[in-house]
């Protein structure tokens, strides 16, 4: 196995937008990793998405975009895994050039859910779980990470104000963020008081629905200084699987895909959950992220609230968590999410973060679950410079 | 929803029918090729206990668009007295007095239909237990 560098990346602002099609949006993205790079064929577009058959009335995304940025005919196909497609998008594309098989492959990731106006947008996110055994009773995304938010506040006796405060810090970082969608700081008392949506979760507890493209251009890591300065080498990588129904697990505390995951890409990269610096993590609900803190090793079991109220999650802490605002302000454009973190990761490891740069960064981790933690993509970056 | 897709889940949603290990016991549900815990490969059919407690539950406001006019209802997960865990709707009681532990027992509910035209679609809700 060769290994493989982040050569390029490129990113739109996750919003609504609503002059922009699947083809455009990605379009823009795909257009500023070419950019400045001197990379003039492209071998492959692996291309993450979960909704646009649902919402844009799309499939064979891969033939759309490579014909859309003419590099018909190379290869091209879109990897699906809910809310996980982005990264599982990135880790075939990364055993594409590790294999030997490809040389310079585009992936990322492209969600259009502002296509999804007058259709059901809560139902086709819903489908990341098991349709006739989870969807058939009425519940939803929102709903079955209530579930999972009510036993652990219940068990581990956590306040309800702790999860407001992750939210308050994701907001806070996701207020320095060009590309973020809610780039504004809340208070504790606005999650409270916001709208309540599947008890015990409010409006503010939630990722935002938006639109966003990332795209990254991966090639072999011995031959990334032919085409840029500055790259990233992607030092490792996992995915790993849990029951689709959440009911079938024996622990509703932790998402064991994160655990697997996280265990065998730390392996690959020869580092502990201490060594990493930066971390984008995957926190759709406050709870998925209270969750991720714990399952990534950040923090011990039912004590992320402790931590997050000494500043552990924040740079000079244990961590820098999700400086760019995470799902929760940066927004959750669900088939391109795990591209964005990626792409963000990558920007902090080459000095590119601009006001949400963390200092110093050399190792960082992106986490991107699909489903309630039926799937998770654990991808660590290492910086080349 | 098609009349197969409804149809050919009767058996597991309405009949609660599972399936056990041979080996280990483990009770494997929804149904899978394989015992989930122990990976045995033997599996015999096994129906589900009617009673259990709720583990956890949440109220929701904000459901798909087939639910909207029954909410807000609640849904949870309902530890069975055998140790197997179910995802359904718990009913016939007001949303606000559903508490974490309570005794419930299965009843056999409408579930949701398909706009005027569609099919009713039935299966097991979880309610507070008599006795």
């Amino acid at each position: 196995m060769r290994r493989v560098a982040i050569i390029n990346y490129g990113l739109t602002k996750v919003d609504k937008h609503w002059k922009k099609s699947l083809r455009g949006l990605f379009g823009d993205a795909a257009k500023a990793a070419l950019n400045n790079s001197k990379v003039t064929n492209l071998d492959a577009l692996i291309i993450g998405n979960m909704c646009a058959s649902d919402l844009s009335d799309q499939n064979n995304i891969g033939a759309l975009l490579a014909d859309y940025l003419c590099i018909t005919p190379a290869t091209a196909f879109r990897v699906e895994a809910a809310c996980g497609s982005g990264a599982a998008a990135v880790l075939a594309a990364y055993t594409a050039v590790a294999s030997g098989m490809y040389d310079v492959v585009m992936t990322g990731g492209i969600e259009k859910l502002s296509d999804g106006v007058g259709r059901d947008t809560t139902l086709s996110l819903g489908k990341a779980a098991d349709a006739e055994y989870e969807l058939f009773y009425g519940s939803s995304f929102v709903s079955l990470n209530a579930l999972l938010m009510n036993h652990y506040m219940h068990i581990h006796h956590t306040p309800r104000d702790a999860f407001a405060d992750f939210a308050v810090l994701m907001h806070k970082n996701g207020s320095k963020n060009p590309y973020a969608q809610l780039p504004f700081e809340i208070t504790r008392e606005m999650v409270l008081r916001s709208d309540k949506i599947a008890d015990p979760i409010t409006l503010y507890d939630c990722a935002p629905v938006g639109d966003g493209a990332a795209a990254l251009i991966l090639c072999p890591l011995e031959e990334a200084s032919k085409y840029s300065d500055n790259y990233v080498e992607i030092s490792g990588l996992a995915g790993a699987t849990d029951t689709i129904n959440v009911s079938s697990r024996s622990d509703l505390l932790s998402f064991n895909s994160t655990v697997i995951a996280a265990d065998r890409a730390y392996k690959m990269a020869k580092i502990t959950p201490r060594d990493v610096d930066v971390a984008e993590i995957h926190d759709t609900f406050t709870i998925t992220g209270a969750i991720s803190l714990e399952d990534l090793g950040f923090s011990e079991k039912g004590k992320f609230n402790k931590l997050l109220a000494e500043g552990a999650f924040e740079p000079g802490g244990i961590v820098a968590v999700n400086p760019s605002g995470g799902l929760k302000s940066r927004g959750h454009p669900v088939g391109a999410t795990g591209a964005y973190q990626i792409v963000e990761v990558a920007m902090q490891l080459m000095g590119d973060a601009g006001k949400t740069q963390v200092p110093d960064a050399e190792i960082g981790l992106a986490q991107n679950i699909g489903g309630s933690g039926s799937s998770t993509f654990v991808t660590i970056l290492r910086r080349s410079r | 929803m098609s009349v197969p897709r409804y149809w050919r889940e009767i058996p597991g949603r309405t009949r609660l029918e599972a399936q056990k290990c041979s080996k280990c016991g483990h009770v494997i549900y929804p149904e899978r090729l394989r015992c989930d815990k122990c990976g045995g490969v033997l599996l015999e059919p096994y129906t589900l206990p009617e009673k259990g407690k709720l583990l956890t539950f949440s109220i929701v406001r904000s459901p798909p668009s087939n639910f909207v006019k029954m909410a807000p209802f609640v849904l949870g997960i309902v530890e069975l007295e055998d140790g197997t865990r179910i995802t359904t709707q718990i009913t016939d009681i007001p949303v606000n007095d559903v508490s974490i532990g309570m005794s419930l027992e299965a009843v056999f509910r409408k579930i949701s239909e398909d706009g005027d035209s569609g099919i009713i679609q039935y299966a097991m809700k979880f309610r507070p237990a008599f006795r």
